[in-house]
């Protein structure tokens, strides 16, 4: 129940949402612990859905005045601990802001809330031939604003690019309540590109209130083939093929044989070859003509590269079946793992096999299945790490081995995230990957839009970074 | 008396970097990052005014200051990875130089800004001058995957990484990518490359300007695919006439195939240039922005297109000018006063439309920054974000205009 301190905020924030948009008993809240990282829980000191941009701005300002922190969640599907707010944070819940705003065909652009759920948007413009092209696997639940506060990717993104390269324009809510309009419908910036800046901030910069991207025609043609390897190395290696002669797949994914024999066992059986060690799904798309040169010689490549099964997608439900394969494996894998944590790094794509290597031995040496299914064509890994929480010591060999796979990826000239972000999970290694004035200097800047942290705290940056900057911040 | 910054830097740099203007203002050409953040530490120190300069082609070195740091020392291409796309690359190399070096491996940087083929790499990331090809190949923001920058103040922060996914942090890359420099010196960059194409393809269409965008209009329509379409005005092209350059990047029966589209699509003569010719072609456009004292770019939505040009057109006369009829961009040439560039602003930010100076004298660039019109609340932000990277306003930049 609310403390004698929450009583204020409380009368206030029932003012703008009415008694319906807040969640303050404790099993209420209980739902609102976790998003997708099994391996962190907090319980929000309240939760608030608001239902349209006024009453967010009337949300933010109350906020503002108690000076209370709080944090922006859209469908809880992130996978890095977010969207996760402790007791002194309040959950500021986007999702009943799910409208489409307004379409042009015509200049190619959509502007939406935040709240709009990412598979909705291409559903609801694929009468005109266009799409959204940034595909998360979760895309059928999560939402724009997530999608931005992440700078989210998918399959896809190998060829059309991430979230950021996708939005335009954005109507971001401070953390003082004050609305500020960034980029404009083209894309070009007023000035230092301060979209690009806000798409991936992990909500610590506001709330975005709408968000205008760009959609992309969709292809005349488009060719799926599935390739099994008899080893991980080798679908490695034609990947690295691939991608050196300069064609660049709409997608190009990886599954390995656990998360295949997972899929194939579920209700999402797609059709993968169980035998294989590996099996590649290489999409590409374009205009006939050009789909048809690049299949041949993808082809080739696939066979040079020691491919044992190699078939093409006949039909678009084929197609759409090889997809759902991909997409439902985290859903799959529920049959083999109690708890599954699905981890995120990049590395050079030439390092690909190597880096596999090393995820097979740090799961042998913890007593951890790890299956890997992730975005080959980026050097994109999505080890999933599978354990069951009930085992004693199990969470600490889970977390021990994130660790390990984040350390070899980083010695390979990776990085510790590629689309899922730093969240609660990895701020402690990010003074592994910047220097001590570049962490500096992130929360610098983030001061400019939160002097008083109170946009999602604690995340992304380890706080001594913030802290320590001390007077430095309030004369800039 | 106090140290003048000469007595200062020849303590702790070898002579040879340090040398004079034209106009006799002390010149350093600093040879590592390390350098740059010393020269930066001591600059902030002791109150100088340090102009950043590259190879001199673009913006001009105008700028009243105490010190010029020169990134032409900058030259190291400490990693190009064809296997992964990649390369890590000092600032101060030339662009036609980096191609070269590219080509080796099979690769490229798929950017065609405009002006000289010698431009350093830092000079078009940091004002983020792209040429047609950002249509389809991606803008320098999106080809910049990390950076280190030397900050007014002489520190050293690093962004991004050098793989062609990464979230890790804030993307203080693309904030510098298109800065003009306010927000520190770029030293390095990561990129990402794309192999160099089978076939490349240009053809040409001339004609009246409308006719030409109402063929871009409907080559868009009909999803042709086409790495670039540029619209390039008489003075640009130095021919006399307004012309439309398709151009076609892939495999060979691709971009043969859709140059046939082209011709059966459109009823203006289609023309295939030779690929020297399509170079020169390229060139004189690009040069053509040097003839004249200001460049200005506008991002526009292709529907605007037509509007936008009469609109400019009307106000700047008929300079070298290149539109992108597909995505909207637009790139004129003109002399114009201050007020000229107010006034364009408030009306195109009407519009939605921003005006970016991209290069022009100090007493111009002064007096209209390189950005404006911003809306409500937005240049309370940027000033911030500037204050944060130079927070004694050592580089000597137009400051944050408000008008």
């Amino acid at each position: 129940m609310p403390s004698p301190l929450d009583h204020a905020l409380l009368r206030d924030l029932r003012a703008v949402v009415g008694p319906g948009g807040l969640r303050v008993r404790p099993a209420e809240l209980l739902a609102l612990t976790s998003d997708g990282l099994p391996t962190h829980h907090a319980v929000p000191r309240l939760a608030v859905l608001p239902a349209t941009r006024e009453e967010v701005i009337g949300v933010i300002r109350v906020l503002h005045r108690h000076q209370a922190a709080f944090v922006a969640r859209g469908a809880g599907t992130g996978l890095s601990g977010g969207a996760l707010a402790d007791r002194d944070a309040v959950l500021v819940i986007l999702t009943r802001l799910n409208r489409i705003l307004h379409i042009d065909p015509a200049g190619r652009r959509a502007t939406v809330e935040p709240g709009v759920v990412n598979a909705t948007l291409s559903e609801a413009i694929r009468h005109l031939g266009l799409q959204y092209a940034p595909d998360p696997s979760s895309q059928s639940a999560c939402t724009l604003g997530g999608n931005v506060a992440e700078n989210a990717g998918g399959p896809h993104c190998l060829k059309y690019g991430v979230t950021t390269n996708h939005i335009v324009a954005l109507d971001v809510l401070r953390p003082d309540g004050t609305v500020v309009r960034l980029g404009s419908p083209s894309g070009e910036p007023w000035g230092p590109d301060l979209v690009g800046l806000f798409v991936g901030s992990e909500g610590m910069f506001g709330i975005a209130l709408a968000v205008t991207v760009r959609l992309v025609p969709l292809p005349a043609e488009v060719r799926t083939f599935l390739a099994g390897f008899p080893t991980v190395r080798a679908a490695s290696e034609a990947v690295r093929e691939i991608i050196a002669t300069g064609i660049v797949p709409a997608a190009l994914e990886m599954l390995d044989q656990a998360s295949v024999r997972a899929v194939e066992a579920s209700i999402y059986a797609a059709g993968y070859p169980t035998d294989a060690a590996a099996v590649l799904l290489v999409e590409l798309d374009g205009r006939p003509e050009a789909v048809a040169a690049e299949s041949d010689r993808v082809e080739t490549l696939l066979r040079q590269g020691g491919a044992t099964t190699l078939r093409t997608a006949r039909t678009a439900e084929e197609r759409a079946r090889l997809w759902q394969g991909r997409k439902k494996v985290f859903g799959a894998m529920g049959r083999i793992a109690r708890d599954m944590v699905v981890q995120d790094a990049v590395v050079p794509r030439s390092a690909l096999p190597d880096i596999l290597d090393r995820v097979e031995e740090v799961g042998r040496f913890h007593g951890l299945t790890i299956v890997n299914v992730f975005h080959a064509g980026d050097g994109n890994l999505h080890p999933n790490i599978c354990y069951d929480h009930r085992e004693p010591g199990a969470r600490e060999r889970v977390l021990a081995a994130s660790r390990e796979i984040m350390t070899a990826c980083l010695a390979a000239g990776g990085t510790i995230t590629g689309e899922h972000g730093v969240g609660l999970d990895k701020a402690d290694l990010m003074p592994e990957l910047y220097s001590e004035p570049s962490l500096r200097q992130m929360c610098a800047v983030r001061h400019v839009f939160d002097p008083e942290e109170r946009a999602n705290p604690g995340k992304v940056i380890p706080v001594r970074y913030c802290r320590e900057w001390g007077k430095g911040v309030e004369t800039l | 008396m106090s140290p003048t910054p000469h007595d200062l830097l020849r303590d702790r740099l070898p002579a040879e970097l340090l040398s004079h203007t034209r106009e006799g203002v002390l010149l350093v050409s600093p040879s590592t990052t390390g350098q740059v953040a010393e020269i930066m530490t001591l600059a902030h120190e002791a109150g100088w005014r340090v102009a950043v300069r590259g190879a001199g082609t673009w913006t001009p070195g105008d700028a009243p200051c105490d010190l010029v740091v020169s990134t032409t020392g900058l030259t190291a291409i400490p990693r190009v990875s064809p296997a992964d796309l990649t390369a890590t690359v000092e600032t101060g190399v030339p662009l036609d130089a980096l191609q070269q070096r590219l080509a080796a491996g099979g690769a490229w940087l798929p950017l065609d800004p405009p002006g000289h083929p010698g431009r350093t790499l830092g000079s078009v990331l940091a004002t983020a001058t792209a040429g047609a090809l950002q249509h389809s190949r991606g803008t320098p923001r999106e080809l910049t995957l990390g950076c280190t920058v030397v900050t007014g103040d002489g520190r050293v922060v690093t962004a991004g990484g050098a793989v062609v996914k990464n979230v890790a942090g804030y993307d203080l890359t693309r904030l510098q990518i298109g800065a003009f420099g306010a927000l520190g010196i770029l030293t390095e960059v990561h990129l990402r490359l794309r192999a160099l194409p089978e076939a490349d393809r240009t053809l040409l269409l001339t004609g009246p300007r409308d006719q030409l965008t109402r063929c871009a209009r409907h080559l868009t329509e009909i999803h042709l695919e086409a790495a670039a379409i540029e619209l390039a005005s008489p003075r640009a092209t130095a021919t006399g006439d307004w012309v439309l350059l398709i151009r076609l990047l892939g495999s060979a029966a691709g971009t043969a195939a859709e140059a046939a589209r082209i011709t059966e699509a459109v009823e203006t003569p289609v023309t295939v240039l030779t690929p020297e010719e399509a170079h020169q072609l390229r060139q004189t456009i690009s040069l053509s922005f040097l003839g004249i004292p200001c460049a200005i770019r506008l991002g526009v939505l292709p529907d605007g297109i037509d509007d936008t040009l009469d609109m400019l057109i009307n106000h700047l006369g008929e300079g070298p000018l290149t539109a992108e009829p597909a995505s909207g961009g637009i790139r004129i040439g003109a002399d114009p006063d201050a007020e000229m560039i107010h006034l364009l602003r408030r009306t195109l930010a009407e519009r939605e439309i921003p005006l970016t100076v991209e290069r022009a004298p100090w007493a111009l660039r002064s007096r209209t920054g390189h950005f404006g019109a911003y809306r409500e609340g937005v240049g309370a932000l940027v000033t911030g974000l500037q204050a944060t990277f130079d927070p004694a306003a050592t580089l000597v930049v137009p400051r944050v205009s408000l008008d």
